[in-house]
């Protein structure tokens, strides 16, 4: 079960995610400060751990349109949080998948702040209104990189399968 | 089977197979590997990659990683420094050949300086740890932004990992363009139509006889923004222009490859825009598709205007600009600020007059860099305040201030602007 802390509209940029006049602190342990630096009661929760692991973000369509800043992944990703929207932009979701952060797409996701929501592999019920909305697969792509606990471990077993052999 | 698209034929060969479907998953080889100060980020999760294992970190191949500072260039705080210096020694130790430093000869705004610098090639696959890698399409590559982690991935094998290959949008753009309406309105119109995420996943490809005439420039500012709608690339079909462009402005020797759609390529959409009919477009706050043409915004009242960028910091983007500004003034209203995309631009400038067209009629010229655009380094706005800028986000934040405002138009818009201190059509 996740409690919804943000509800979002469509379009959510990365410069809302993590604006850019942050973006010299690049560390994924150091970047969950800055997480929607220009929300402050968002931002404040995260920063003093009133936003507990594994609630969730639940937003519109687009969500991480614009710039492939990692960082809009990483803040996320530090305080555990699960992102539900209708759509997400092409390389936030790659971002997302690679670094581990927890990314729904769930079409007519509807919720308020406040709402216990649960999600299962096929569909996410609201709790709290009894609604329920179906879950699309991630791209395949993307989720035999989620399956591998992220790029970093994926990447390091080719690494080792393909410059021992060569070496 | 049916014919292929122009990115499909580019990672059929990427991956030493005769041809690919959309939705395959394939792993292309990398031609170039392109970061800016975010390789500070890409460092970090290259070592990660490495970590516990016996191997040394050494990445693949040195000559196909290029990286160039332009987000905070010169470094504006220590912090931003003490990232570049680490990226310097990486550089070194790696010895990468296509670093481009805080430099007057070489140095420039990432997408314009793999342009000029003659790393870019048709047919070749381009990854850039930068959104508006999608840039590189105007001359026929597959060019396509991701992020620090998958750039580490690409650093460590020489591919990118999991590719879903992607659907392609067909666009064809006819017409000649009316005077001081250019490439920069044609894609404002077209996101404006298409949405901020009517592309995503997908493939823009660039067609028609407009495209045709269209110097590399306007092909550069039409990829550039591809991504705007979301698009994993922008293309232009590589074609005479192309050669020419490789040839006398980047210096490249050798064959070149000019990849084409097979007749029989399948795309999932066609849109035809007239470019005869186009009036100057703008796009207001706060977002890229929210499109209108100048007419239904002239008369705003401006505070900054900016001319720059990876989008519209070019050459022919400052003659367009002198050209208005020569022997006028700035309106006293507002501050105008240029940024040339790179040193050469900026040099060439200098040598016909531009530039000093542009400080005498009021204009500051800054050095070459891309910050301002994303308000991290110089230009940032003041509460309330309004900017008319030709470059490519007008997100909520994005121009440094949440509490502020930005449109975003051509270079003659912005110039014609900056007479006027209002919104106003360069046609009048």
């Amino acid at each position: 079960m996740s409690r919804v802390v943000l509800v979002l509209g469509d379009d959510v940029s990365t410069d809302a995610i993590f604006p850019g006049r942050f973006m010299a602190t690049v560390l994924p342990a150091e970047t969950p400060q800055f997480a929607f630096a220009d929300l402050a009661d968002f931002n404040k929760g995260v920063r003093d751990k009133t936003i507990t692991p594994g609630s969730a973000i639940v937003a519109g369509h687009n969500f991480g349109c614009g710039s492939s800043r990692e960082q809009a992944a990483s803040c996320l990703k530090g305080p555990d949080l699960t992102i539900v929207a209708r759509g997400f932009a092409r390389i936030f979701l790659q971002n997302a998948s690679n670094l581990g952060l927890r990314t729904i797409i769930c079409p007519e996701i509807e919720a308020s702040e406040g709402d216990e929501i649960e999600a299962t592999a096929d569909e996410i019920v609201n709790v709290t209104t009894g609604r329920r909305c179906r879950v699309l697969p991630l791209p395949s792509a993307r989720q035999a990189i989620v399956d591998a606990g992220g790029l970093v471990a994926y990447a390091r077993e080719l690494l080792i399968a393909e410059r021992t052999v060569t070496l | 089977m049916s014919g292929m698209t122009i990115t499909q034929k580019i990672l059929a060969r990427a991956t030493g197979r005769a041809s690919v479907a959309v939705g395959d998953i394939v792993e292309p080889a990398v031609d170039l590997a392109m970061s800016h100060e975010n390789a500070a980020l890409v460092m970090n999760q290259f070592e990660e990659i490495f970590k516990g294992t016996s191997l040394t970190p050494t990445v693949w191949d040195p000559s196909k990683i290029a990286i160039v500072f332009d987000h905070r260039v010169p470094a504006e705080s220590s912090k931003t420094a003490t990232n570049q210096k680490k990226v310097r020694e990486f550089v070194r130790a790696q010895r990468i050949a296509r670093f481009h430093d805080v430099r007057g000869d070489e140095g420039g705004i990432c997408h314009q300086v793999l342009a000029e610098s003659g790393y870019d090639r048709p047919g070749s696959v381009i990854v850039g740890t930068d959104s508006h890698t999608t840039t590189h399409g105007a001359l026929g590559a597959f060019a396509f932004g991701i992020g620090a982690t998958e750039m580490a991935a690409v650093w460590a094998l020489g591919r990118v990992l999991n590719v879903e290959v992607p659907a392609t949008i067909k666009v064809v753009v006819s017409g000649d363009l009316a005077p001081w309406v250019g490439p920069k309105d044609i894609i404002l119109s077209l996101i404006g139509r298409l949405t901020a995420e009517g592309a995503n996943f997908r493939v823009i490809e660039f067609h028609g006889d407009t495209i045709e005439w269209m110097n590399t420039s306007g092909r550069l500012v039409l990829c550039n923004m591809a991504v705007e709608a979301g698009a994993t690339s922008g293309i232009v079909p590589a074609d005479d222009e192309t050669v020419r462009f490789l040839r006398s402005e980047a210096a490249v020797t050798g064959e070149l490859d000019l990849v084409c759609a097979d007749p029989g390529a399948e795309y999932e959409e066609v849109v035809e825009i007239n470019a005869a009919t186009l009036a100057p477009q703008v796009a207001c706050p706060h977002s890229v598709d929210h499109v209108q043409p100048v007419t239904a915004v002239e008369g705003r009242r401006i505070h900054q205007i900016v001319i720059g960028s990876c989008t519209n910091g070019r050459l022919d983007d400052l003659e367009t600009a002198a050209r208005i500004l020569r022997g006028r003034r700035v309106s006293r209203d507002v501050r105008m600020l240029v940024f040339p995309a790179s040193w050469r631009v900026y040099r060439e400038a200098m040598e016909r007059g531009y530039l000093a067209d542009l400080v005498e009629a009021g204009a500051v010229v800054m050095n070459p860099g891309c910050g301002c655009c994303l308000g991290i380094h110089q230009g940032a706005l003041g509460d309330g305040e309004v900017a008319l800028s030709t470059t490519n986000r007008n997100f909520k934040g994005r121009m440094g201030n949440p509490n502020a405002e930005v449109y975003l138009c051509s270079p003659a818009v912005a110039a014609a602007s900056a007479l006027t201190g209002t919104i106003s059509d360069p046609r009048y």
